[in-house]
C-alpha cells in the first residue's frame, strides 16, 4: 500500500505529556469517517526537539510543520490540509523575531543552524518499526562492518573520526574500543550506559525512544570490533516509554537477524539485555554502573583495573553512552573521513544539548562542536523569555559550572568548556537570567550532589555537606566574609582528593558562579541582600502606595491571603503572612509592588 | 532475624519473584524492582524474605534498597504527587511550587498525608523540560504549573474514587 500522504505525530515524553496521544487517535479516527485511512499514514514518530512548540504534527510530503497542536485542531488539519491542501495558517510557527508564519523548518530559526548526525532519524521515523530505521541506511554499517571489514578496521575507523565520549568525560572512543579488544576473555561485554542522571538533560532518552535501533546496531558493531557477543543497556527505571521501544526494537531486530545466532550470515553472535538502574546520579560513573549491574550498590571502585580489563562480572568490559552510540553507524557508513570535517580540531563531530530553563525555544538541539554559545542562545534559542536580561547558562550539570556573558563568544567544544571552568558534561545548557540568585543556584546543585553522593570517600561525603551548610548559611543572610575563602579552599580540597568523576567535579557550581559572580556572594554576606531577589529570608514585599490603585487582581491571586485592602484605595502585605512567591509581583499590571 | 508477619500471599509472591531469577544475588535490583511493582513499597520484613531467598545478609538487601531513590520503605498515598526539581524546572519556579503543596497538604517531601490520599516526593527531571515547571500526580503529567494550579490540581485529585478521573 502506498500512502500519498503522512502525518508525523511527536509521540516522545514530552509531547505525549501534552496529549499528542490523544491527536494521534483522533487523525486516526477522523481519517476513517473521512474513508482517508488509506491515503494518509499517522505515525507516531520520535522527538522533533522543539519542545517548546509541542505537541508538533509534521505532514509529509509538503514539510508542514504545525505546532501546539490539540487534539480539537484535528478536525480543522484533516479538512483544510489532507482534503483542501490549504495549509492551516494559525497553527504555523510564528517567528517572534520576523513576525511571520514559517511553514517549513528549514525556515525556522530554532532548525537553521542544526545538523542532525546522532538525532538523525529522531521525527522522521516510527521508532517501532524497523523497517522505516532500515529505509533509512539502516543497519547498513553493521552489514558493512560483517562484511567488508575487520575488527581491527572498524576500531581504525572509529579513532580516525575523532569522535569522543559524549556522556561527560569526553575520552576518545576508539581508544576505548581498542583497550577493550586487547583483553582476552571467556566472555567480554558491551554495555550501554542510558541512565541518564543530569537533571536538565534528555538527549539519551529521547535517541532510545526515537530511534532504539540505532544504539543497538551500534552495540552490536562495537561487540564485533572488540570481540564481545553479548550487549547490556543499563536503563533508568524511570524511562517506562525508552525501555518499552528498546525492548520492541531488540525483538524486531532478533526477528530480522540482526541480532543473535550469525548474525546477517556471518558467524557474529551479539545479544543484547536490558538492565535496570534505581536512581543514583553516581552510577554515570563506569565502575559504579558496573557494581550497580552485578546487584550490589553502585559504588565506584579505584582505576586501574579499567573496565576494559576487568569489568562486569570480572570480564573486560566496554561503556560508551547512548548518544556516542548513536553517531557510530553514520561513522561507518559515511567514513570517519566526513565525520571529523565536522567540528573543531580536537573535538569532532556534533552535540546534542537540552537547551532549557529561562530561554523562549525550550528543545533538544544538535549543533556542529564549535558553534558559540551566542549562536545556541539567540539563533537557535531565540534569547531570553520574557525579553529579560542574559545572565548565565550552566553546561555539564552539577558537575559543570556557570558560564556568563564573556564567554557567549566562546566555540563550544569539550576542551573551551573546560578552559573556561565549566564542562561539557552530558549537554544540558539551562540558561539563567537576571531574576536567578547564583548563591542560589550553587545551592541547588549542592543538595543535588549531597543527597547523590554514595558515601564512600570522605572528602565527598563530608566535604560536600559542609559546602552545601556554608551556602545555606549565606543565603539565609548569615554568611560571614571568611565564608567564602573557606567555600574556596574547601571545593579545592574535595577537587583534589575525592575518588570518582562525581566528587572530583562536584564543588565546580561553586568554585565558577564565585570565580564569575563574587559579587553577588559579597552582597549576601556583607549587606545581607539579595541582588537577584530570589532567596526569600533577604527578602521582604513592599506595595507602594503611590503606584497601587487598589485593582483587587493582588489579593484575588495571593495564595496565602497575605494582602488585604480595600477597592480602589493601596494595599498592604502582611509579612507574617506572605510566603514570597512572587505571584502578586507578575500579575501587578502598575509595577507597585516590589522586593526590598 | 525476626518473625515474619507478612500474609503467606505475599510470601509466596516473593518466592516466586526470586525463584524467577534463580534466587540469584546478582539479580537483587531486578528482584526489587519486581517486588516494589507488586506491593508498592519494601518493608523491612519483605527485605528479609528477599535475603532468605538469596541466602545473602539482610544487611546487603537493605544497602541496596536505601542506596537507590527508586526504592522506598514507606507506601505511598492514593495519589503519589511529585514535583518535579530538575534545573530546568528548578529555575522556572519549581520550588515555590513546591513549596505550595507542602503548605496545602501540610506534609513534608517524603510525607503522606493522614488520609493516606497524597504523598509527596520531588524528582529529578522527567524530561518533559519544555513544559516546566512538571508536577507528576501517578502518572498524569501538568506542565507549566502556577502557584494557582496547585489548589486545582488537589481538587481535582480530591474527589470520590468512584470518579474515573
Amino acid at each position: 500500500m502506498s500512502y500519498k500522504m503522512h502525518a508525523l505525530v511527536c509521540g516522545g515524553t514530552g509531547c505525549r505529556a501534552s496529549s499528542s496521544q490523544g491527536i494521534i487517535a483522533k487523525l486516526r479516527e477522523t481519517l476513517e469517517t473521512k474513508h482517508l485511512e488509506e491515503e494518509v499514514q499517522v505515525i507516531a514518530t520520535g522527538c522533533f526537539g522543539f519542545c517548546e512548540q509541542g505537541p508538533i504534527v509534521k505532514i509529509m510530503p509538503d514539510n508542514t510543520f504545525y505546532t501546539r497542536v490539540t487534539p480539537e485542531d484535528v478536525g480543522e488539519i484533516v479538512n483544510e490540509h489532507v482534503i483542501k491542501g490549504r495549509k492551516v495558517e494559525r497553527l504555523l510557527y510564528k517567528d517572534p523575531e520576523r513576525r511571520e508564519r514559517a511553514s517549513d523548518s528549514k525556515h525556522m530559526g530554532f532548525y537553521r543552524k542544526q545538523l542532525r548526525v546522532a538525532l538523525r532519524n529522531c521525527g522522521f521515523i516510527d521508532p517501532e518499526n524497523i523497517e522505516e530505521y532500515i529505509g533509512r541506511d539502516g543497519y547498513a554499517a553493521l552489514a558493512k562492518c560483517l562484511g567488508e571489514m575487520t575488527p581491527e578496521e572498524v576500531v581504525k575507523e572509529i579513532k580516525l573520526s575523532g569522535l569522543r565520549g559524549r556522556g561527560g568525560g569526553g575520552f576518545p572512543t576508539g581508544l576505548k574500543w581498542e583497550f577493550a579488544s586487547r583483553y582476552s576473555a571467556d566472555q567480554k561485554y558491551v554495555v550501554c550506559n542510558a541512565d541518564e542522571g543530569d537533571p536538565g538533560a534528555f538527549m539519551d532518552r529521547s535517541i532510545m525512544e526515537g530511534d532504539p535501533h540505532s544504539v543497538i546496531e551500534a552495540m552490536a558493531i562495537c561487540g564485533y570490533s572488540i570481540g564481545a557477543t553479548r550487549g547490556l543497556v543499563y536503563i533508568r527505571a524511570e524511562y517506562p516509554l525508552a525501555i518499552q521501544r528498546l525492548k520492541t526494537a531488540i525483538r524486531q531486530a532478533e526477528e530480522y537477524g540482526l541480532l543473535g545466532e550469525g548474525v546477517l550470515g556471518s558467524d557474529f553472535c551479539f545479544s543484547i539485555e536490558l538492565r535496570y538502574g534505581a536512581g543514583a546520579f553516581v552510577c554515570g560513573e563506569e565502575t559504579a554502573l558496573i557494581h550497580s549491574m552485578e546487584g550490589a550498590r553502585g559504588e565506584p571502585t579505584m582505576k586501574p583495573p579499567f573496565p576494559a580489563e576487568s569489568g562486569y562480572l570480572n570480564r573486560p568490559t566496554n561503556v560508551n553512552n547512548v548518544e556516542t552510540f548513536a553517531n557510530v553507524p553514520v561513522i561507518i557508513t559515511k567514513g570517519a573521513n566526513w565525520f571529523n570535517k565536522i567540528g573543531t580540531e580536537r573535538s569532532k563531530g556534533t552535540k546534542v544539548f537540552a537547551l532549557a530553563g529561562k530561554i523562549n525555544n525550550v528543545g533538544l538541539i544538535e549543533v556542529p562542536m564549535g558553534t558559540t554559545l551566542r549562536e545556541v542562545i539567540y539563533e537557535i534559542g531565540g534569547g531570553i523569555k520574557n525579553g529579560k536580561k542574559f545572565k548565565a547558562v550552566q553546561t555539564g550539570g552539577p558537575s559543570g559550572g556557570c558560564l556568563t556573558e564573556k564567554h557567549l563568544d566562546v566555540p563550544i567544544d569539550f576542551d573551551n568548556l573546560l578552559a573556561s571552568g565549566s564542562m561539557m558534561g552530558s549537554g544540558g545548557m539551562i540558561v539563567m537570567d537576571e531574576d536567578d540568585c547564583m548563591v542560589a543556584v550553587a545551592k541547588f546543585y549542592l543538595d543535588f550532589t549531597v543527597e547523590e553522593s554514595c558515601g564512600k570517600c570522605t572528602p565527598c561525603r563530608v566535604g560536600n555537606k559542609r559546602l552545601h551548610e556554608i551556602l545555606d548559611k549565606i543565603t539565609r543572610g548569615e554568611g560571614e566574609p571568611a565564608d567564602i575563602d573557606r567555600l574556596r579552599n574547601l571545593g579545592k580540597v574535595i577537587k583534589d582528593t575525592a575518588l570518582c568523576g562525581l566528587g572530583q567535579t562536584s564543588p565546580n557550581p561553586v568554585l565558577s558562579t564565585l570565580d564569575n559572580f563574587l559579587d553577588e556572594y559579597l552582597a549576601h554576606v556583607n549587606k545581607r541582600e539579595c541582588p537577584a531577589g530570589r532567596c526569600k529570608e533577604l527578602l521582604a514585599y513592599v506595595i507602594d502606595p503611590l503606584l497601587c490603585i487598589g485593582c483587587t487582581l493582588c489579593t484575588r491571586t495571593c495564595p496565602t491571603g497575605a494582602i488585604t485592602g480595600n477597592r480602589k484605595e493601596p494595599h498592604r502585605v502582611d509579612a507574617a503572612k506572605c510566603i514570597k512567591c512572587g505571584t502578586c509581583i507578575d500579575k501587578c499590571k502598575f509595577k507597585a509592588i516590589s522586593v526590598h | 532475624m525476626t518473625t515474619i508477619t507478612l500474609p503467606k500471599c505475599t510470601i509466596d509472591a516473593l518466592v516466586q519473584i526470586c525463584a524467577k531469577h534463580h534466587n540469584q544475588p546478582g539479580e537483587l535490583i531486578n528482584i526489587l524492582h519486581e517486588a516494589q511493582g507488586t506491593l508498592g513499597y519494601l518493608p523491612r520484613e519483605v527485605q528479609e524474605v528477599i535475603a532468605r531467598q538469596l541466602r545473602i545478609p539482610v544487611s546487603r538487601v537493605y544497602g541496596v534498597v536505601t542506596f537507590y531513590s527508586f526504592f522506598t520503605m514507606t507506601p505511598k498515598g492514593r495519589h503519589p504527587i511529585s514535583v518535579c526539581m530538575g534545573t530546568a524546572c528548578y529555575v522556572r519556579g519549581a520550588e515555590t511550587v513546591l513549596d505550595e503543596f507542602k503548605r496545602r497538604l501540610s506534609i513534608g517531601v517524603g510525607g503522606v498525608t493522614p488520609d493516606g490520599q497524597f504523598s509527596l516526593d520531588s524528582l529529578r527531571c522527567v524530561g518533559a523540560c519544555g513544559l516546566a515547571p512538571v508536577v507528576l500526580v501517578g502518572e498524569k503529567v501538568y506542565g507549566r504549573v502556577t502557584l494557582p494550579d496547585v489548589e486545582k490540581i488537589i481538587t481535582e485529585h480530591s474527589r470520590p474514587a468512584s470518579d474515573p478521573s
